[in-house]
């Protein structure tokens, strides 16, 4: 059963079993503006929960995305090197950055439900 | 004061919609101890002919390149600019505007830089090249600093035949964060071995092409051995007029080409301001300092230009940027896009084999000089005489005989009695027969 | 992710209604002008250079036998090209240029005309001196201008521009602590700065630690002595600040920022507010960088060349890079390497070939000789003044993030008055352009939401302040309560482009011209 939480950076994260999918919100993109290009780390990286681990850059803005977890990098998305205007279209679907395999499953308590993040995002604007 | 438009009962009347009675109300915030009461210890406003006058003096002072034979090089080089170049730069649309943010009411400048871009990748043979730089040694630092990003590598090799000047500002820019540089000696005779000093932690190799003596040897070896040990190969060219005659070093495996502009457009200047050129591959281009000029529509579906890929930049990325460079050296590179453009592929060409011939008709007048060798087999339009002698010393005597013969090597590299009698003498199309006549003849008389 | 408090729309948006269509594509004066590539062609020149006779050649075999392929213009061509690409762009010599920190005042002609001098323009660096001793002498003399303007030290002339100044300031700092054998890795930036400042300090390998601004944009002195400790090797404070206020406790923050063994570097890119008011020297300041190209009207030039002396204080003077200019009687000479170096100086190194920027040289000492001590402070009181009457003209309508103060040569809005009126500050500055204006500086300082910054200058006269205002104000109360947005939305509709699509150049970069692929259909 997959679980669905939020970090106060506006990383979206889904996990099912000890694998967790990493992407930015929809907020998140709303904010970017057009997105026109994606770095997306290497397979087999070890991340660290809080370390810059990808990025988005739109026309005017280049933005860190911070794993919300720590593990290693099993997986990234081809497909927003070649459209990053997915980013913008799906960004809480297709738009996913990377996957990794979980190594400290307790860190998931740390982060928001979405009702707390649709909070938050209520309150900072 | 004729700059300053506003009158005195302008002054009144807008001090009274501001609401204050005095000018130095709105210097409020200033502690008021420092607040200057007098004026600075400076002269008093001048009119243009007192200017004129006061730097028409200081301008006398020196000897213009013009005035005599002249053969100095090394870096920045005396050719001849058309009369439009200079004409067309200073038309106030190119002369007072800014840098192009607002696209819309920039296009002028955006597609000039678009042909600029394009004009340098096409000279060295690399796939895209940016919108220019200070100049050719600044370039070269960033495109060092440019391979330690992309290699994560933190050794640069230096080619003994790298001018003196550049080489010391990579030594500069690479004084912080664990960055390393490897200089091979002065190798006046372009006969170093560089591809024994590149290991596995090197992350570029950097040479000139031709070399600071004149020297001129093929790249390809020395690509292709970077490559084995996965670094980068950045060549650097001084004398741009040269890719109009050489194999450019695109087409020898160069992954990154940095040069100096100058001699296209832009006068000698007492060195400043010049451009600085730098091209690379495409698969690189993120990697890239300096601004970008890119192609796009508007909301006509009209093509228009645009500054792109800014995020790379420091007004953006803050702490992340790939460089702290701001400025591009704009009126400079419209300057060398001019004369490029009145050049075109038939000019320049002949510019270049007109160099190199009054290079070669120099070389072997001064090679007939007792106790003067022209040490440099392969060369453009630049070469080292040994002299017999300190080099300094004629170089000083031939300027008091009215002839600027060219730059001893001491110059730039002092305290090398191997290297002190030795002078880089440069030809270009401005040198006449007399002129090759009247160095031959000093040159006798001062040995 | 780091959220972005900017993000704004950089597609093209909607064009709406177009004007009336022309065979050519021209409207009137404003001619559509293909590129070099298109209109040039290989076997045409606009240079006649003489063949030269059979060349005997010492190329060692590397000959180029590919074509360059670079297309040429004969000298009408050219001329008519570059004359219409220069129709397309907006000018400080046509209208007013209010960008915000970037100082658009009027470049004087008699600049240019002493810069182009051949005893200026035709010296080459590196000519024996004695040859060029009227050179080192007009350096030595601006010198003299900056250091009596700044009441500091002693000056470094090399630095090619604001960023690269910035670049050697720092480097003396880092110098001057390594001298005393201290080892600080931390720099502290409000995050107001411009970019370049921790861009900078990072390039060097510093930790960038921000201060935050107070309510009303400046820095206090109790949030620096906070953040102060004994890694912190220098603060980085522009004043003015980016808001166009001056500083009110940079006597004091620079009294803890020296406590604490740390230095002082302060942006110089606001110099013209105070020039002959305030001598930042007496502030405290260790190393300031000027922008000859902003405050000493050496033009822009479409994006360049700029220059950035650094002043810098006893501390830091022993350290300042090659070359530097002394004097021996009559005589003067440029030091070039740092074992010439006397006098207890300790160069850090070079930071670029040559000398500096002598053509910039050349004219922002005319603009000193030109304007004299009295000029200079007419000039800044002059560009305070025009600040604050367009401040006080707009007031009324557009809203100021730190409340109604008196501003310095710049004055800075936000977009709280634009809420609810479905006009951006994009659209507002893109409506500017169709009345015939270069919007001001949008979107800086980035601490301030939709910010919009103006700084006239000394330049412009009251009767075109007059006309400014009174336009910004039909456009504010067209944004506030006119019905019809469109003159915002589809702005600009008279440039000679409209909003052009930025997210394109940027997800499918086009960097250079490439000869159009012909394709087997086109070709039948």
């Amino acid at each position: 059963m997959a679980v669905e939480k939020f970090s106060k950076d506006h990383e979206w994260i889904r996990v099912d079993g000890d694998v967790a999918t990493i992407g930015i919100t929809h907020h998140a993109q709303e904010q970017l503006g057009d997105v026109v290009f994606v770095e997306v780390p290497e397979v087999g990286r070890k991340v660290a929960a809080g370390e810059a681990a990808a990025v988005v850059e739109s026309v005017k803005a280049a933005s860190d995305v911070y794993a919300p977890v720590s593990g290693e990098v099993i997986e990234a998305n081809g497909d927003l090197a070649a459209t990053p205007a997915l980013v913008n279209e799906d960004a809480e679907g297709k738009a996913w950055f990377f996957k990794v395999r979980l190594a400290n499953p307790g860190e998931l308590d740390a982060l928001m439900d979405r009702t707390a993040y649709d909070q938050l995002v209520k309150e900072n604007s | 004061m004729r700059y300053l438009p506003l009158t005195d009962t302008d002054r009144q009347d807008m001090l009274a919609k501001v609401g204050v009675g005095s000018i130095n109300e709105l210097f409020a915030d200033v502690p008021a101890a420092k607040l200057l009461g007098e004026l600075p210890n400076l002269p008093r406003a001048k009119g243009e002919l007192e200017v004129e006058r006061e730097l028409g003096r200081l301008a006398a002072r020196n000897t213009p390149a013009g005035s005599v034979p002249f053969f100095v090089g090394a870096g920045a080089y005396r050719h001849h600019v058309p009369a439009s170049v200079d004409h067309l730069i200073q038309r106030s649309e190119f002369l007072t505007s800014y840098t192009p943010y607002q696209p819309e009411i920039s296009q002028g400048t955006l597609q000039y830089l678009f042909e600029f871009q394009t004009q340098v990748a096409l000279l060295t043979g690399m796939d895209v090249a940016n919108a220019s730089m200070y100049d050719g040694s600044t370039a070269t630092a960033e495109a060092v600093l440019m391979a330690h990003r992309v290699t994560r590598r933190k050794k640069a090799v230096l080619s003994g035949g790298l001018h003196p000047h550049y080489r010391a500002v990579i030594d500069t820019l690479s004084s912080y964060g664990g960055a390393r540089v490897d200089a091979l000696d002065a190798d006046p005779k372009g006969a170093e071995d560089i591809v024994a000093r590149i290991d596995g932690e090197t992350s570029c190799v950097v040479v000139q092409y031709p070399s600071v003596f004149g020297s001129i040897r093929d790249l390809t070896p020395i690509a292709e051995a970077a490559h084995a040990k996965g670094a980068l190969l950045i060549a650097v060219v001084t004398e741009v007029v040269a890719l109009g005659l050489l194999k450019p070093p695109g087409e020898m495996g160069a992954d990154i080409v940095t040069a100096e502009g100058q001699s296209i457009g832009n006068g000698l200047n007492f060195g400043g301001p010049y451009v600085g050129l730098f091209a690379t591959r495409d698969k690189l281009v993120r990697q890239m300092p300096g601004r970008l000029a890119g192609e796009t529509v508007d909301a006509e579906g009209k093509r228009g230009f645009v500054l792109t890929l800014s995020t790379r930049e420091q007004h953006i990325r803050r702490e992340k940027a790939t460089s702290n460079i701001c400025t591009n050296s704009g009126l400079c590179a419209l300057a060398f896009t001019i004369h490029m453009t009145l050049l075109g592929e038939k000019g320049l060409r002949r510019l270049a084999r007109l160099n190199h011939g009054k290079a070669v008709a120099l070389a072997e007048q001064l090679g007939t000089v007792d106790g003067v060798d022209v040490i440099t087999p392969a060369f453009f339009n630049e070469f080292t005489l040994r002299v017999r002698g300190d080099a300094a010393k004629v170089i000083d005597k031939l300027a008091d005989k009215g002839v600027l013969g060219g730059v001893p090597v001491s110059r730039l590299i002092p305290g090398k009695a191997q290297l002190s009698d030795l002078i880089l003498v440069a030809a270009t199309e401005i040198n006449t027969d007399d002129d090759r006549m009247a160095y031959a003849k000093a040159l006798k008389e001062v040995l | 992710m780091a959220m972005n408090m900017q993000g704004r729309p950089t597609g093209p948006g909607s064009a709406g209604k177009s004007d009336t269509d022309t065979f050519t594509g021209n409207r009137g004066l404003d001619h559509e002008e293909p590129l070099l590539f298109e209109a040039g062609g290989l076997d045409k020149t606009g240079v006649d250079v003489p063949d030269p006779k059979t060349v005997k050649t010492r190329l060692g075999g590397l000959e180029r036998k590919s074509e360059i392929g670079l297309p040429g213009l004969t000298e009408p061509e050219t001329m008519r090209h570059y004359v219409r690409l220069s129709q397309r762009n907006y000018a400080i010599d046509a209208g007013v240029y209010p960008l915000g920190s970037c100082t658009m005042k009027h470049n004087a002609r008699l600049n240019e005309k002493m810069a182009r001098l051949p005893g200026f323009g035709d010296i080459h660096p590196l000519q024996p001196q004695k040859t060029v001793q009227g050179a080192i002498a007009l350096m030595e003399a601006l010198s003299g201008y900056l250091l009596e303007l700044t009441g500091m030290k002693a000056v470094t002339l090399s630095p090619k521009a604001g960023a690269h100044g910035e670049l050697a300031g720092m480097l003396c700092i880092k110098a001057a602590h390594e001298a005393k054998g201290s080892k600080r890795n931390i720099v502290l930036v409000p995050d107001s700065a411009h970019g370049t400042n921790p861009a900078t300090a990072a390039f060097m390998g510093y930790s960038v630690k921000p201060i935050p601004a107070r309510e009303d944009g400046t820095v206090a002195a109790e949030a620096v002595k906070a953040a102060l400790g004994p890694e912190v090797a220098a603060i980085m404070l522009t004043n003015p600040n980016t808001c166009g206020l001056f500083e009110p406790e940079v006597v004091e923050i620079a009294r803890v920022v020296h406590e604490a063994g740390a230095y002082f570097y302060c942006d110089g890119a606001n110099f013209n507010a105070i020039v002959g008011k305030v001598r930042p020297g007496e502030l405290g300041i260790d190393a300031m960088h000027i922008n000859l190209h902003k405050t000493f009207s050496t033009p822009h030039g479409g994006g360049g060349p700029g220059s950035g002396p650094v002043v810098l204080s006893e501390a830091l003077a022993p350290f300042a890079p090659l070359p530097y200019s002394v004097r021996q009687g009559d005589t003067f000479r440029l030091v070039e390497h740092v074992d010439e170096a006397r006098d207890g100086r300790k160069p850090f190194g070079r930071l670029t070939a040559f000398h500096g920027q002598m053509g910039m040289f050349v004219r922002a000492l005319t603009y000193m000789l030109s304007h004299g001590s009295d000029g200079m402070r007419q000039a800044s009181e002059d560009a305070v003044l025009n600040a604050n009457y367009v401040r006080a003209g707009l007031r009324d309508l557009m809203s100021q993030p730190f409340g109604d103060k008196p501003c310095m040569h710049e004055v800075l809005f936000d977009d709280a008055w634009l809420k609810d009126t479905g006009v951006t500050t994009l659209d507002f500055a893109k409506a500017m352009i169709d009345e015939g204006y270069h919007p001001m500086t949008m979107y800086f300082p980035l601490v301030v939401h939709g910010a919009m910054l103006i700084e006239p200058t000394e330049s412009e006269s009251k009767q075109s302040l007059d006309q400014f205002i009174a336009t910004l104000r039909f456009l504010a109360k067209e944004a506030k309560h006119g019905n019809d947005k469109s003159r915002f939305k589809e702005a600009p509709r008279l440039a000679p482009r409209r909003r052009l699509d930025e997210t394109k150049a940027a997800r499918e970069p086009r960097l250079r011209w490439r000869p159009p692929v012909v394709t087997k259909e086109a070709a039948e």
